[in-house]
């Protein structure tokens, strides 16, 4: 439905990630000290490498840390143990070379469309010099009709069209993706899963996809990770090397799917997918 | 998540939510069933209502004032015969001009149970005179005294313009600043809420002694009061809609690369214009009272003031066309802050609840 401005640059915008015996535990909860648990070990040794440019989705039962590790490689929460790194440089605060999207779009509900896709210039001080690039984005998600529109005013698809925008309009080397089609329709999901897809060929940035969705991550992905509970482990790494466009019912397809969640009853989940 | 704001308001909210009916947009919500009720009047019979009670209040009066002296009661006659003359030539105008028709319709039942009321009012003061006198002067009595005071009204209510506005800009610059401090930084959490805890509860009139002491002038007092009236509503709604900034609206905005001037003026502050704006109208609330206590205590000028100089005369007309004025100037202060709040919280619409 939208056709991308001029031809894209296929430079390769990512960069790679490296994340290496990282753990995380949170405190117990506050609460009187009878009560109190033991600390949640939310990851535990933990470690992945993703190319430049690849997409990679993690794939897990609930509270098996894949926020958190989201979290860790933003820069939002530092690793109990362990080391990130983006490119060359070891992760230590969050940054604008790190784009984050959550399931909750969470747009800036004062702003139109508009200003919430420019919030990442302002926030950096460029506004001026990349305001031209406002307009590329709006156009790239589709949303140039609703540029004065506020939030609130937004379908949930049109709100994460947005949100992605504002994550991307930074030219993000990594853009995590924290189950951002979740609360969407099967249909509106497939839609944006084209979306997606197509931004991330379009600007080759290096893509780590949190989803609850098999199909979502064998569709979109070039390796998917699948994780333990309790403590977070990575159980499996598996490559998906189907030939893109996919189609979602060929028979390797299928397959796959079959393998996959195969391995996540093995591990334990109660078909969490 | 915009609830936040109307759950912490405190019972003590009450100057702002209770006064709907100044709500500018008021009119765009009327409660259901009052407004079925006149959606099935036609607009004619509502714009006669007007006439008519207008007439029925004319005739009140011609009978009360056969008690009175003439030159009291002429200028009500005028005035209602005035309004008479206006509302008959909008009945007739509503028949061409929709606009008007519809602005009669949602305005006619109430004006016309204004009218009546004035005209009840006049009833039992001058008619039966029923209420010791001078103590309830008629409505005719109330605006002989505004017409014939009104170089010193008008200079009063100049007064206390300028007194409350003064107190009020400072209260909200100081209780902003405040407010954003406590909300936002931890240390400022630490040493300023035990101090807001406990020196913002005192009603700021409790401070007169100590004001009238220390401050080299009444207005210096009354202004000062008047800022501490508003500066602790304030500062504890900027402080808590600070505070209460969802985590995740700062999470989003650091991994856009935001620094802590982006986070604060960008991300905390809106987020908390809701909260804030109920501390503005708290504080707007209490600078009222403030006002009028600090005027007839030390200032000798303002509405306040001329309230307690005309009771000291026994010229209680003068007092209620002060209490009138007082009412009309409170609340349009009221509705241009309502109108400021629809103005800046444009993104809440569908939202807001009071
Ligand atoms: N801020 C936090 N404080 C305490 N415990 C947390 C916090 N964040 C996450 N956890 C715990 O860590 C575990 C992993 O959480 P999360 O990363 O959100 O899982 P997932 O995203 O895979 O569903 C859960 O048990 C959760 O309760
Ligand atoms: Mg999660």
């Amino acid at each position: 439905m939208v056709t991308l401005a001029a031809a894209p640059d296929l430079i390769a915008e990512g960069s790679s990630l490296r994340v290496r015996e990282v753990s995380k535990s949170f405190a117990p909860a506050d609460g009187n000290v009878a009560e109190r648990g033991e600390e949640t070990r939310a990851l535990e040794r933990v470690t992945l490498s993703v190319a430049a440019g690849e997409l990679v989705s993690l794939v897990g039962p609930s509270g098996c840390g894949k926020s958190t590790l989201l979290r860790l490689i933003a820069g939002l929460d530092a690793p109990g143990a362990g080391e990130l790194w983006v490119g060359p440089e070891p992760i230590t605060a969050p940054s604008a070379e790190r784009g984050l999207v959550f399931q909750d779009p969470n747009l800036f509900p004062w702003l139109t469309v508009r200003r919430n896709i420019e919030a990442g210039l302002v926030a950096r001080g460029v506004l001026r010099e990349k305001r031209n690039e406002v307009d590329e984005f709006m156009r790239l998600v589709g949303l140039e009709k609703f540029a004065g529109a506020f939030p609130h005013h937004l379908s949930g698809g049109m709100a994460q069209r947005v949100a992605l925008a504002r994550a991307l309009i930074n030219h993000p080397k990594v853009l995590l993706l924290d189950e951002p089609l979740g609360a969407l329709d099967a249909f509106t999901r497939m839609k944006m899963q084209d979306e997606v897809l197509r931004l991330w060929r379009a600007r080759r940035t290096t893509m780590l996809l949190v989803t609850h969705d098999i199909d979502e991550a064998i569709y979109m992905s070039d390796r998917i990770v699948i994780l333990t509970p309790s403590p977070g482990r990575i159980e499996r790494i598996i490559a998906v090397d189907l030939e893109r466009p996919r189609q979602r019912s060929s028979p390797e397809f299928l397959r796959l799917r079959g393998d996959i969640l195969e391995l996540l009853h093995f591990a334990g989940s109660t078909a969490a997918a | 998540m915009n609830a936040t704001p109307e759950l912490i308001a405190p019972p003590s909210a009450a100057p702002a939510p209770a006064s709907p009916s100044v709500h500018s947009d008021g009119t765009t919500i009327p409660p259901p069933a009052f407004a079925k009720l006149f959606r099935r009047a036609p607009a004619d019979v509502a714009a006669r209502a007007l006439p008519a009670a207008l007439g029925v209040a004319l005739i009140v009066h011609r009978l009360a004032a056969k008690n009175e002296l003439a030159n009291e009661t002429q200028l009500y006659t005028q005035f209602l015969t005035g309004l008479l003359v206006a509302a008959g030539l909008a009945a007739v105008a509503q028949i061409f001009w929709t606009g008007l028709r519809q602005w009669l319709r949602e305005n006619c039942p109430i004006l016309a149970a204004a009218i009546l009321l004035l005209g009840a009012w006049e009833t039992i003061t001058a008619g039966f005179r029923w209420l010791p006198m001078p103590y309830f002067p008629s409505p005719a009595g109330v605006l002989q005294s505004l017409v014939n005071d009104r170089a010193l009204l008008f200079d009063s209510t100049w007064h206390s313009l300028l007194l409350l506005l003064g107190g009020y800009a400072l209260g909200v610059a100081v209780g902003l600043v405040t407010g954003i401090c406590i909300g936002w930084f931890p240390f400022a959490r630490y040493w300023g809420m035990p101090v807001l805890k406990i020196v913002g509860p005192i009603p700021a009139t409790a401070w007169i002694p100590l004001a009238m002491v220390v401050s080299p002038s009444a207005i210096f007092s009354a202004v000062g009061l008047i800022a501490l009236a508003v500066w602790f509503p304030v500062t504890m709604l900027t402080a808590s809609g600070i505070s209460n900034t969802r985590a995740s609206f700062l999470d989003v905005a650091r991994t856009l690369g935001a620094g802590r001037g982006y986070l604060i003026f960008r991300v905390a502050i809106p987020a908390a214009m809701p909260s804030i704006f109920i501390g503005l109208f708290m504080g707007l609330g209490a600078s009222f009272l403030t006002l009028v206590v600090a005027e007839t205590i030390g200032v000798k000028s303002g509405l306040g003031w001329y309230v307690t100089w005309a009771q000291g005369w026994a010229e209680y007309g003068k007092v209620y066309a002060a209490l009138v004025i007082m009412a009309a100037f409170f609340s349009t202060i009221m509705t241009l802050l309502f109108q400021l709040r629809d103005r800046v919280l444009v993104w809440q619409k569908g939202t807001i609840k009071w």
